[in-house]
């Protein structure tokens, strides 16, 4: 710091604990709503202070509660999502090495166009694509499968910039040093670049998962079996009742904990995260 | 958990946990599943969460062990536009579920769509099945019939409007708890009593504007919502809703709800109207007759009451009967032959009465052949449980007109999200009542001109 | 664009390498895309039987009607809102932050979590603080004369969602407005100091215009977040409404074409949209370059 200014360091860290109360206010609402029975939060304001039915409603979401909406068990759906990020996180992060390896380190006819078939992606979101995408994965005999989740999303050019850009930071002379040895490009690739890349790809990894745990519209449209849903269709099922009352305790637990693995990693893989997100993006 | 009938999931932990702790349960397990391997697969996509989700799938779970040839698989899929979209979705992907359940406004899609759609009378009679329209009841069988008389969909689960009222509140306003409010005039005045003396913050709300308090409005009027038979006679219908009735009833809502006798209770299906009345802050509230399991449920502090829709006594001295919503069950093309045959069999069963007769008293639906409601009333049920023939009554009352047979419109979801927006601008004080309607209309029919181009081509 | 100075000489290698990403581009994405293009020229059933050519019929009704055209002005309205009031409150953040020396770990951990709420959960938790019945602020607000009423007022379904969607985005905005004031030179903050100008001016003359970059960067980035990511949140809060008063152009993309089925139209929106997907992303990328090369 430059100077000492007692008053405006108070300031500021008045200022910074009022701002994380004020982000952190909806998240607490919902830990509060979690506790409470349902009477509780249907006869007014949800009370400030956490309510006796914390063991009640958590057990209830992770045993009862989905089968009551058609969803399967709650640990099943987290298992999905789980699955769902880390098939996209690794997907996502293994051809994109690839193609950064490839339009990096090689000259070839057309080189540009794919740079720029990839660059296209980043112009096409799910939502303007939507009925289309259903149509070739649904021909493709993808819809209900893995494959169908999350393949159509793991092309990425971010993450093939991000690479790239890595790349041409490393200096020639490895490159030149390994082709003296006589190490041709997978070899190359396999022992020079990729230990390179690890924190890259460990950045890379935090972001991705965050990106894959929190996907919502694609899921929704090509899993017709339960077996297949994730937490996020299954907390916007629970608030979408018809002639009945929205079960706002047990959404709120639901809801809390199916935040709770991406908060998580984001918090205690923080240096990753921050990297991941600054370079990425750039 | 993990229910017995949803297919085969990609993992299955609770399988798992199970044949760890239970290996004799698991060996049982596995032998049901070999056997049910045989049985021919009938996917049966529907839009009933919660308690009605539940009882559907103990229906089809008891159809699954009442023989071994057929299974079928209910799959929850959303709210009803949503099973409608994702049904039209998969049947363009080849990937559609043999029976769909659609709302009573996606019926017009449905029947323009005569390539995608096996009628079930046609199914039935293919299939050596006995079917018989004249079993249903008449306004059921009214509104999904085409021109010619014949059922296109199986009715499943019909509703109509009725309303709901809070006893106690009625009580502490100083009304008497046992006397609901039969006409607009005594809703207000009821309502009025009720929050000036502080009973209630609200006299009524409703769910459902679209639905209630427009087409029902209008059929119980014996007012048109539409030209040519309100949509029944074709695609060039053009929406008339736009009447002096309907325009003086909008007018109204406003006027009570800037009095603060009436709260708006949502778009749609109106969720808040039921949180409303489910915590005692509107006295009334107007939906449709399947919210009585979840009023009933739902209603722990209070005793709930059930009545007729109001109406006004300037209008008409004996209302129409109210139009039906709910949903039918749609059998979709391009299955096997083995797969219709257990779909036949599983219409057959659903049309028993005692099946009928069960799923009308446990959700409030319509029970919907004649047969059911004569067991209903064999078994007491209308005595030991008052106010649960009032839907049927209604709906059945006096002789259905051309107006108040129910109304068929293509694009139908779409035009109600338009009526809903307008009914908001009214409210908001952005429109009055007329310029509301007459736009809604307007609008309406713009997507009706859309529909009759692209079902035309 | 660059390579290496050297470079490896296979021929089929780089090929195959690409193969799967180029795959999954076309297959998923460029032809998806191309299909769109196609359908917003045709009218069709929503069954799929029947598909006539009709023109420029879908872009000429859209462009006259008053109902797209309020949707793209309530977008800009919406995707304007959610960026000042997500950079704002990020910059003010990273500003105090960036104050801090031993406690900054401790508060950026504080505030960067909400990235990690998905936009569907952050929709449903802001809904239900919002809940006209038994939401928190809605009863506060009333204390304060004001009856909170988004089920009716578009005003109020606005401000809900901007909120919503700014939400999510603060710690974003906050992270790359601090990785930017920790890298303004000490020294010219220092050299400003023994000038006698306070934290305050210092901030507002130097800090400031340094981050100018990184503003403009994270200007496209957080319109394009709230154009194309803010999806889950309108179908969680709003829905859209009341009267379409929060119905972005990807909203109603879906809207029309899944819910209402009007492929043509929505298709012809599609094409719209990706458009304006192409400029944001043009300026974007030429802005990256360049930022590339100093």
């Amino acid at each position: 710091m430059v100077e000492n200014r007692p008053f405006l360091t108070f300031l500021t860290h008045a200022f910074l604990i009022l701002g994380f109360l004020v982000v952190a206010l909806p998240v607490y609402v919902a830990i509060t709503a979690s506790t409470h029975d349902i009477s509780t939060l249907m006869s007014g304001p949800v009370p400030l202070l956490p309510g006796s039915h914390f063991i009640e409603n958590y057990s209830t979401i992770l045993t009862s509660a989905s089968a009551a909406h058609g969803l399967p068990n709650y640990s099943h759906m987290a298992l999905n999502s789980l699955v769902m990020a880390l098939v996209i996180t690794a997907g996502k992060i293994a051809i994109s090495i690839l193609s950064a390896f490839a339009i990096v380190y090689f000259r070839f006819p057309f080189r540009q166009l794919a740079f720029w078939i990839i660059f296209v992606t980043l112009m096409l979101p799910v939502e303007v694509r939507i009925m289309p995408t259903y149509k070739i994965v649904a021909d493709l005999g993808m819809l209900n499968s893995w494959a169908g989740l999350t393949v159509p999303l793991i092309a990425s050019a971010t993450a093939t910039f991000l690479f790239r850009q890595f790349f041409m930071t490393v200096p020639d002379e490895l490159l030149e040093a390994a082709r003296v040895d006589g190490a041709g490009p997978l070899k190359f690739f396999r022992d020079i670049l990729l230990p390179l890349s690890r924190t890259n790809i460990g950045a890379l990894c935090v972001i991705l998962f965050i990106y894959g745990w929190v996907q919502y519209l694609w899921p929704l449209l090509v899993t017709t079996d339960p077996g297949y849903y994730t937490l996020m269709m299954g907390m916007k099922r629970m608030v979408t009742v018809q002639d009945g009352v929205i079960e706002w305790h047990l959404v709120m637990a639901g809801s809390v904990l199916a935040m709770l693995p991406p908060i998580l990693v984001v918090v205690f893989m923080q240096r990753l995260f921050i990297r991941g997100l600054t370079e990425t993006e750039k | 958990m993990g229910g017995p009938y949803w297919g085969p999931a990609p993992i299955k932990v609770e399988d798992i946990t199970m044949l760890k702790k239970l290996s004799m349960a698991a060996f049982a397990v596995a032998l049901s599943a070999t056997s049910s391997l045989a049985a021919t697969e009938v996917t049966w996509w529907h839009a009933m969460g919660g308690e009605l989700g539940k009882k559907l799938e103990e229906i089809a779970q008891k159809f699954n062990d009442s023989q071994a040839d057929y299974k079928v698989v209910p799959v929850y899929k959303g709210s009803y536009p949503e099973t409608l979209t994702a049904a039209i979705a998969a049947f363009r992907a080849n990937q559609q579920p043999a029976i769909v359940q659609v709302f009573e406004v996606g019926t017009g899609t449905m029947m323009a769509a005569k390539g995608a759609v096996y009628p079930v009378y046609k199914l039935m009679a293919d299939e050596g099945e006995t079917f018989d329209p004249k079993t249903f009841l008449t306004p059921v069988t009214g509104y999904y019939s085409d021109t010619q008389g014949n059922i296109l969909s199986l009715p499943f689960n019909s509703s109509t409007p009725i309303m709901y009222y809070n006893k106690d509140v009625f009580k502490k306003a100083g009304l008497d708890p046992e006397v609901a409010p039969k006409t607009w005039k005594e809703v207000e005045e009821f309502s009025k009593k009720i929050v000036s003396s502080g009973a209630a913050k609200c006299g009524f709300t409703s769910a459902w504007i679209t639905w209630v308090q427009t087409e029902n409005l209008s059929a119980l009027h014996d007012k048109p919502f539409g030209t040519l038979q309100n949509g029944f006679g074709g695609v060039k219908s053009e929406f008339t809703f736009n009447g002096p009735l309907q325009v003086k009833h909008w007018a109204n809502l406003k006027k009570w709800q800037d009095e603060g006798l009436f709260k708006y209770g949502g778009p749609v299906g109106g969720d808040q109207a039921a949180t409303m009345f489910y915590a005692q802050e509107c006295a009334i509230t107007m939906n449709s007759s399947a919210g009585r399991a979840g009023v009933i449920n739902n209603a722990k502090t209070f005793t709930p009451g059930f009545a007729p829709l109001p109406y006004y006594d300037d209008e008409i001295k004996e209302p129409k009967n109210s139009i039906i919503g709910g949903a039918t069950l749609w059998v979709l093309n391009g299955k096997d032959k083995a797969t219709y045959k257990g779909v036949a069999k599983f219409f057959s069963y659903l049309s028993k009465s005692e099946v009928q007769a069960d799923w009308h008293q446990f959700t409030g639906y319509l029970p919907i052949t004649n047969a059911a409601y004569d067991l209903g009333q064999k078994q007491g049920y209308y005595q030991k449980n008052p106010g649960s023939d009032i839907a049927i009554k209604q709906i059945t009352r006096g002789t259905p007109s051309e107006n108040s047979k129910g109304v068929r419109f293509g694009n139908f979801t779409q035009v109600r999200t338009i009526v809903d927006e307008e009914f908001q601008a009214l409210l908001a004080n952005k429109k009055d009542a007329k310029q509301a309607l007459d736009s809604a209309a307007q609008r309406g029919n713009a997507l009706l001109r859309e529909f009759e181009a692209a079902n035309s081509n | 664009m660059d390579t290496k100075r050297t470079t490896f000489n296979n021929r089929l290698l780089p090929y195959l390498l690409l193969a799967p990403q180029l795959a999954i581009t076309l297959v998923f994405f460029i032809w998806p895309a191309a299909q769109a293009v196609k359908s917003s020229f045709e009218r069709e059933d929503p069954f799929g039987f029947s598909t006539v050519f009709v023109g420029f019929t879908h872009y000429q009704r859209l462009l006259a009607d008053p109902n797209y055209l309020d949707s793209l002005w309530r977008t800009a309205v919406f995707a304007v809102s959610v960026t000042v009031l997500a950079m704002v409150l990020g910059l003010a953040f990273a500003a105090a932050v960036d104050r801090l020396a031993r406690s900054a770990k401790f508060y950026t951990t504080l505030l960067v979590w909400p990235y990690a709420v998905a936009p569907v959960v952050a929709g449903v938790l802001w809904w239900f603080l919002f809940n006209t019945s038994t939401g928190l602020l809605p009863y506060f607000l009333e204390r304060f004369g004001i009856r909170w009423d988004h089920d009716l007022n578009g005003t109020h379904a606005m401000i809900l969602i901007i909120i919503a969607a700014a939400w999510k985005q603060i710690s974003y905005n906050f992270l790359f407005f601090l990785a930017g004031l920790q890298s303004v030179p000490q020294s010219l903050i220092e050299a400003a100091a023994i000038d006698g100008s306070g934290p305050v001016k210092r901030f507002f003359t130097i800090s400031l215009p340094l981050l100018s970059p990184t503003t403009f960067f994270l200007f496209i980035i957080n319109v394009n977040y709230t154009m194309f990511d803010t999806f889950p949140i309108v179908d969680a809060t709003t829905g859209g409404g009341p009267a379409q008063a929060t119905t972005t152009l990807v909203y109603k993309v879906y809207q029309d074409g899944y819910v209402g089925l009007n492929l043509g139209s929505s298709s012809a929106q599609s094409v719209l949209l990706m458009l304006i997907v192409m400029l944001l992303t043009f300026v974007q990328f030429r802005f990256v370059e360049r930022r590339v090369q100093y």
